[in-house]
């Protein structure tokens, strides 16, 4: 075997997966919400990413210099903002240090980016959710399609040539940062008696509404913060990769999420995490089989879907249960 | 005014072939209550299936060497859609149905991509099997004889479905089991067999879809099945998921609407269309057009 030096660790590959890895975390946890403790089928996740990283790569983009240059102290600039003349302001040093100001443009890139991924996933959803099973999959599935064909026909972000010239912001930090933090709030939701609600509708929506919850918000509360996260998850992704192609978040991308989810155990927190590492490791180790490593994931898909068809992790847990078992 | 009628034309072609995918998914949708993603697929394979054969069979009239080559690619087609259905959905038929769903979609990327290995991912040019030419003029709109052809193929197979569905035994027992699975068990009907029946009876309408639309673009690839495939779901649910005459209107409309966007609008928006189309149709009228609606018990 070869040997694992330290310098590895800090290989470019490595680094790229290891934050792939935080990122794939965000989108999947995002999903799971939705998918996993609610039920509604949503296959197109990758849009509402697609729209976060190109709404915060727009913003970094285009308005992200001008930010800057106010935030950042030059003696000419401040003056014009604050109307004064410093004496001997001739001082390099700048108001906020360029790094903390591009982390600030940064997180004001995610915020928007999750925001605009909300605000759609709302547009979205409030018509859309009425729908059951296989027709929301297929609504969602639509969407994911068009929102590609919108970025194709938008100059302004490039195109369908792609979006280049993304500044990188995004570190290792602060991928794990928002991974943890829609860890948290996701555990934090579904632990609440809202999650309770959450997963009443999963169980059966018409016993649910009969219960006095409400249907429709609780599943709209669920689409929305699902595609907050996912517009992290892209605004993230956007600031690591430096340039955004429409083709990158296709029904492909979307489907990889599912898997990821219902590999992980559906409404399962750690699960579908530990899922997202596993299947993050895994598709970029079958990278060296080129050709063939498309074919060896889908027939994955299959068997994974046959083999276990309630999760790797629920198995685990429904271990610990002895004696009880829903089903047969 | 012209342009508009041979627009219509051009989406009747189109449509007609939209229809025979739509029918396979309506009929597995109505048997399992699972959207097939690999029907699309399976009608990818039909065409390459009959590029294949329509160079092995070289002799002979065009009449007969069309017959030839879309029976041989409905013949595979025919023995694909079974095995998918034995080996990939029969284990998950009591799954949950996201699981089925993941299956579907994964069988239908498995089948793009080692299609990409096996055939190249390329595109191929369908050979012409029968001479384009003019077939009739009526003031200014063209009918081409290939489109006359598909509308010909396309209708037989259809009424020949029809037939099978509405007159046999073995339609009875189709619909029998679309009802209940439970009820059909009950009364002897051999319902796997029935459900693999479904299949090849689905598989066989998209390999002649295949064929027809080899005839029509000349142009097929590995991937061709992704998006008609989901136009033609679209299509079935357009005129109610379940229903057989709601899926022939349904891939007739979307085939017009495509056309028509097309050469109105812009070729760009071509592939939107399908999914704003079914948004909406799932808003104003979620059964279909042709769809009863049902009233949904605890």
């Amino acid at each position: 075997m070869s040997g694992f030096s330290f310098n590895d660790i800090y290989n470019a590959y490595t680094v790229h997966i290891v934050v792939l890895i935080g990122i794939n975390i965000i989108m999947a946890t995002s999903l799971n919400l939705i998918i996993g403790y609610t039920g509604q089928f949503n296959l197109g996740h990758a849009g509402f990413m697609a729209l976060g990283a190109y709404s915060s790569a727009a913003f970094s983009v285009f308005a992200g210099p001008y930010l800057l240059s106010i935030l950042g102290w030059s003696p000419l600039s401040f003056a014009e903002h604050v109307g004064f003349m410093a004496v001997g302001a001739h001082s390099s040093a700048a108001w906020l240090p360029a790094s903390v100001a591009e982390q600030f443009v940064f997180i004001i890139a995610i915020l928007l980016g999750g925001l605009a991924a909300a605000l759609s996933g709302l547009a979205l959803g409030l018509p859309t959710l009425r729908l059951r099973g296989d027709y929301l999959a297929i609504a969602t599935l639509g969407f994911g399609e068009i929102i590609q064909v919108v970025i194709d026909n938008t100059k302004s972000v490039g195109g369908a040539t792609g979006f280049t010239g993304i500044p990188r912001y995004s570190s290792f930090f602060s991928v794990y940062l928002c991974a943890a933090l829609t860890l948290w709030v996701v555990g934090r939701m579904t632990r609440s008696s809202k999650g309770l609600s959450f997963k009443a509708i999963r169980e059966d929506e018409i016993a649910a509404l009969s219960l006095g919850i409400w249907n429709t918000r609780v599943k709209v509360t669920a689409f929305v913060t699902g595609a907050f996260f996912a517009g992290v998850g892209g605004a993230l992704f956007a600031h690591f990769n430096n340039y955004l192609n429409s083709g990158t978040f296709n029904f492909l991308k979307s489907i990889e999420y599912v898997v990821m989810v219902v590999l992980g155990g559906m409404g399962n927190l750690w699960g579908v995490g530990a899922a997202a590492i596993f299947l993050t490791i895994l598709s970029a180790a079958l990278r060296r089989f080129s050709v063939w490593r498309t074919v060896i994931y889908s027939l994955l898909i299959i068997v994974i879907m046959i083999a276990r068809s309630k999760g790797i992790a629920w198995k685990f847990w429904k271990k610990k249960e002895k004696g009880v078992s829903l089903s047969s | 005014m012209i342009k508009f009628f041979q627009q219509i034309v051009n989406g009747l072609a189109l449509g007609s072939i939209y229809s025979l995918i739509a029918l396979g998914y309506t009929m597995v949708y109505g048997v399992l209550r699972l959207i097939n993603f690999a029907h699309g697929d399976i009608y990818m394979v039909g065409a390459m299936v009959g590029y294949y054969a329509a160079r092995i069979f070289t002799g002979g009239g065009s009449a007969t060497r069309l017959g030839l080559v879309l029976l041989s690619s409905m013949l595979v087609c025919g023995l694909l859609g079974a095995l998918i259905e034995r080996l990939a959905y029969r284990p998950l038929r009591r799954a949950p149905k996201i699981n089925a769903l993941i299956t579907a979609i994964g069988v239908s990327l498995f089948l793009e991509y080692f299609g990409q290995w096996l055939f190249g991912a390329d595109p191929k040019s369908f050979p012409d099997l029968i001479e384009s030419q003019q077939a009739f003029n009526f003031h200014g709109v063209v009918f081409n004889n290939i489109q006359l052809m598909i509308f010909i193929v396309s209708f037989l197979l259809m009424f020949g479905l029809r037939f099978i569905v509405q007159k046999t035994k073995i339609g009875k027992a189709m619909r029998a089991v679309s009802f209940s699975h439970v009820g059909s068990q009950l009364v002897g009907i051999p319902i796997n067999r029935i459900i693999s029946l479904t299949f090849v009876l689905g598989s066989v309408l998209a390999a002649a879809a295949g064929i027809l639309l080899g005839l029509l673009n000349h142009k097929i690839d590995p991937l061709m099945g992704l998006m008609p495939g989901l136009k033609a779901f679209v299509a079935a649910v357009l005129g109610g998921i379940g229903n057989i005459p709601g899926a022939l209107a349904g891939g007739l409309l979307m085939g017009i609407a495509e056309t028509l966007v097309s050469g109105y609008i812009s070729s760009t928006y071509q592939n939107a269309l399908a999914f704003i189309l079914l948004i909406v149709v799932l808003l104003v009228k979620p059964a279909g057009i042709f769809g009863k609606s049902s009233q949904e018990k605890v």
